[in-house]
């Protein structure tokens, strides 16, 4: 092995280095971090939109051929939404344009991250997985309101539904 | 060294098959550019639907050609680099095997009956003839690798103390790759998926059947790409008229690559849920392990280009680049390596770009993904086998190239063509254009309610670089056919511009492929043992069977949503469970046996 070959082995593991450090930052310092494991969440057939409290949201979405359920959501700026995602069918995926948003559906799991709307506007999402005939036609978008615009009961969130938001966060807690 | 009459023929076969089947693979490349830009606004064209041809066009280009040539060049190169027959029987067998597989799956691919794309995720359901002859072909090529042990063994028994050629580790090293990833994708295939397919069983673990793929999946690009490298650390330095820089670091890349192809799949895996994101960061590390002997061989070859180019009369830092012999149409050979290289710059650092854990969160499914892997597979791992498979037509026919100005140029209008799609494909893909979609339908149809007009530039360049690679390729076609049915005017010859080396260096440590296959597993399983787990404890239930057309499943699963007070009422229950279980038996012969109308009038009751 003679100079320059010790040199660029020491260059090429050094940027190696570099780049994880890099990556180690944005998980610890960012908090960007990958869906993980989720073994504690009951599943659910039906999508959602929970409202916890004024800017805390819970988005139970079922993927099916060939839609989103639900496939339109209304949100206020500033709301935190923890984004809860499965499949009734085949394998799906979820790309919410503009945020870190990019998870997989998939039948049998549920898929985790959290996602902030700081900028109103319409954010599109779209199925990026191939999931049949019809895949090109899965999408849907969430419009980010400004509060003098955002009507909550347009979204649907009845009372039933923040019934169901207590239990459920109950259940959060206790399966395992 | 003279030709073996058989040796010819079972070679000229394993190139000749697919490259005609490449004529179709690369077509439909082409209407998926034409379909993505809108340019096509149809469901199909030329009679392939959309999503047939995009899985005829993974399957073919990505699968079938790249195993047809890695079977053919091992064979030839380990009879070559050892002066040792091979058993040709057994290769015959091989050969055999592949090709009763893929006639299996072409069968279930243009019937359309196997619209699963490559990757095949179930629970979207193909014919069970696709899983089978995936299957065989694979088996096929396991064959091909059993039947070079023996002769390798020898060989080391009658030449002790001598050195491996290089050739020979670089091809070993790319099948024992091979052979360990496709154990679990063949555990996926013949135990899981094809005889759910066969309606044997009701449903499979979706998420267990994914991750056994990408256990495979990403060794498998390395399948692709060590062939490449043999011909960059062997040929390349001859060809250009020098000598490799170092056998030494050769040998380590070699086997560097034995240890860390393999576990890394999840890393294709980021966005999915049920693996803990601890053992996605731990593969995204071994992901990076496996970039140092890519980084070492960009150092190694161009140190070793630099020598020939100085050898040729070149001065300064970077005269040594003009001096190669980048158009001489006698050694058009070249080209198609070297060009390769420069293309592997790029889809090396968009790897990296991949590889980085949260930062895939931006590309993952996007069409940066295609626009990165078409600077691997079909830039330096194409342009290498191509070229290599003339190189081989060529001298065992002794028929000499035709068209030798066409066949120079091809790597470059490729190049062009390639960066082009590519800029297209990535540009987009970072403003969240998906891949795998037929867009011209409704994300680039300004008549649909999803149209998304800040896509357009994005899916013009790409059509634009697809067109021009079709192009290159079809020039490319014109030189092989022309050539093929030539007449031969030389004396027929296997033969191989093997180099030798500048720096040798102590090569005790990477003599033997024992040791670092043995930690190679050790790593698979320490790596691998907790995903698996994690994946099984967050599975909440396993799937029936689709079909792509369908969005009823094949099979009705009454047990699949109980209630809670349904448990209670046992007998019940199993008696429709039962009835459940003959109501599936026939919707699965009747799908499988009618066509897909039929199907879908199954599915709607």
């Amino acid at each position: 092995m003679d100079r320059a070959e010790k040199q660029a082995l020491a260059w090429s593991i050094g940027i190696l280095v570099l780049f994880m450090a890099a990556i180690v930052a944005a998980i610890s310092g960012w908090g960007i971090t990958v869906p993980d494991c989720i073994t504690d969440v009951e599943p659910f057939e039906e999508g959602q939109l929970i409202q916890h409290d004024d800017l805390h949201y819970e988005l139970q979405m079922v993927a099916h051929m060939w839609y989103f359920n639900p496939g339109q959501i209304e949100l206020p700026v500033g709301a935190t939404l923890d984004i809860y995602l499965t499949s009734a069918d085949v394998v799906h995926g979820l790309h919410i344009d503009k945020t870190d948003i990019n998870m997989m559906a998939i039948p049998g799991q549920i898929s985790y991250l959290r996602v902030k709307f700081d900028e109103p506007g319409t954010y599109h999402f779209l199925c990026h997985e191939y999931c049949g005939i019809a895949h090109h036609t899965m999408a849907g978008s969430i419009v980010v309101k400004s509060p003098e615009e955002f009507q909550p009961e347009d979204m649907g969130a009845d009372e039933a539904l923040n019934g169901a938001a207590g239990e459920t966060e109950e259940e959060l807690g206790n399966e395992s | 060294m003279k030709v073996d009459k058989s040796l010819k023929n079972l070679t000229l076969w394993l190139l000749f098959i697919p490259t005609v089947l490449l004529i179709l693979g690369v077509l439909d490349g082409l209407l998926q550019v034409l379909f993505r830009a809108g340019w096509i606004q149809n469901t199909e064209a030329l009679g392939i639907e959309y999503y047939q041809g995009l899985t005829l066009h993974g399957v073919i280009n990505a699968i079938v050609f790249t195993t047809f040539f890695a079977v053919a060049f091992g064979n030839a190169l380990i009879w070559y680099a050892l002066k040792k027959p091979i058993n040709l029987k057994v290769a015959w067998l091989s050969f055999w095997l592949m090709v009763i597989g893929v006639v299996f799956a072409a069968y279930a691919m243009l019937t359309g009956q196997a619209s699963v794309l490559y990757t095949f995720y179930p629970p979207m359901k193909a014919h069970p003839l696709f899983y089978l002859g995936l299957a065989l072909a694979v088996v096929g090529s396991w064959v091909a690798f059993w039947n070079w042990i023996p002769v390798y063994l020898q060989w080391r028994r009658e030449n002790p103390g001598q050195k491996t050629p290089l050739a020979v580790v670089g091809i070993f090293a790319t099948f024992i790759v091979w052979q360990i990833a496709t154990i679990p994708v063949a555990v996926e295939v013949l135990f899981m998926l094809f005889p759910w397919s066969m309606g044997w069983t009701d449903s499979v673990n979706v998420m267990l059947a994914r991750t056994l793929f990408w256990f495979f999946g990403h060794p498998l690009v390395y399948f692709w790409l060590l062939p490449a490298y043999v011909m960059y650390y062997t040929m390349l330095p001859k060809l250009t008229g020098g000598k490799l820089y170092s056998d030494w670091a050769g040998r380590l890349v070699f086997m560097l690559f034995i240890v860390f192809s393999i576990p890394v799949g999840t890393h294709h895996q980021y966005a999915d849920p049920g693996i803990g994101s601890e053992w996605k960061f731990l593969h995204a590390v071994f992901t990076f392990a496996v970039a140092l002997p890519s980084l070492i061989t960009a150092f190694t070859i161009a140190a070793s280009l630099e020598y020939a180019g100085r050898k040729n009369g070149a001065t300064g830092t970077f005269g040594w680049m003009a001096k190669l012999p980048w158009f001489d149409t006698n050694r058009w050979l070249v080209p198609y390596l070297l060009v390769g290289l420069i293309i592997f710059i790029f889809g090396g650092i968009s790897g990296i770009v991949n590889a980085s854990y949260n930062l895939n969160l931006l590309v993952h499914n996007t069409s940066w993904i295609p626009g990165h892997f078409h600077l691997t597979v079909a830039g330096p791992v194409f342009l290498a086998f191509l070229g290599m498979s003339l190189y081989m037509v060529s001298k065992m026919t002794g028929k000499p190239v035709q068209l030798k100005g066409f066949a120079t140029i091809v790597p470059y209008l490729w190049m062009i063509g390639l960066f082009t799609f590519s800029t297209g494909m990535m540009r987009g893909g970072l403003h969240g254009e998906p891949r795998r979609t037929n867009l011209g339908l409704t994300y680039l149809n300004p008549d649909s309610p999803f149209y998304r007009p800040e896509w357009e530039p994005y899916v013009i360049i790409t059509a634009i670089g697809g067109i021009l690679m079709f192009t290159a390729v079809t020039i490319y076609f014109i030189t092989f056919f022309a050539t093929f049915f030539s007449s031969a005017k030389e004396e027929a010859k296997l033969e191989f511009p093997l180099s030798e080396a500048y720096h040798e260096g102590p090569v005790k440590a990477l003599a033997n492929f024992k040791p670092w296959v043995t930690i190679a597993v050790v790593l698979i399983v320490l790596s691998y043992i907790p995903v698996i787990y994690d994946v099984l404890r967050s599975t909440t239930r396993s799937a029936p069977p689709y079909d792509p057309h369908n969005p009823a499943p094949l099979v009705q699963e009454e047990e699949e949503y109980y209630d809670e007070d349904f448990e209670e009422e046992e007998f019940e229950d199993e008696e429709s469970a039962v009835i459940g279980e003959d109501e599936a038996t026939n919707t699965e012969e009747s799908a499988t046996e009618s066509s897909s109308d039929e199907t879908q009038q199954t599915g709607a009751e």
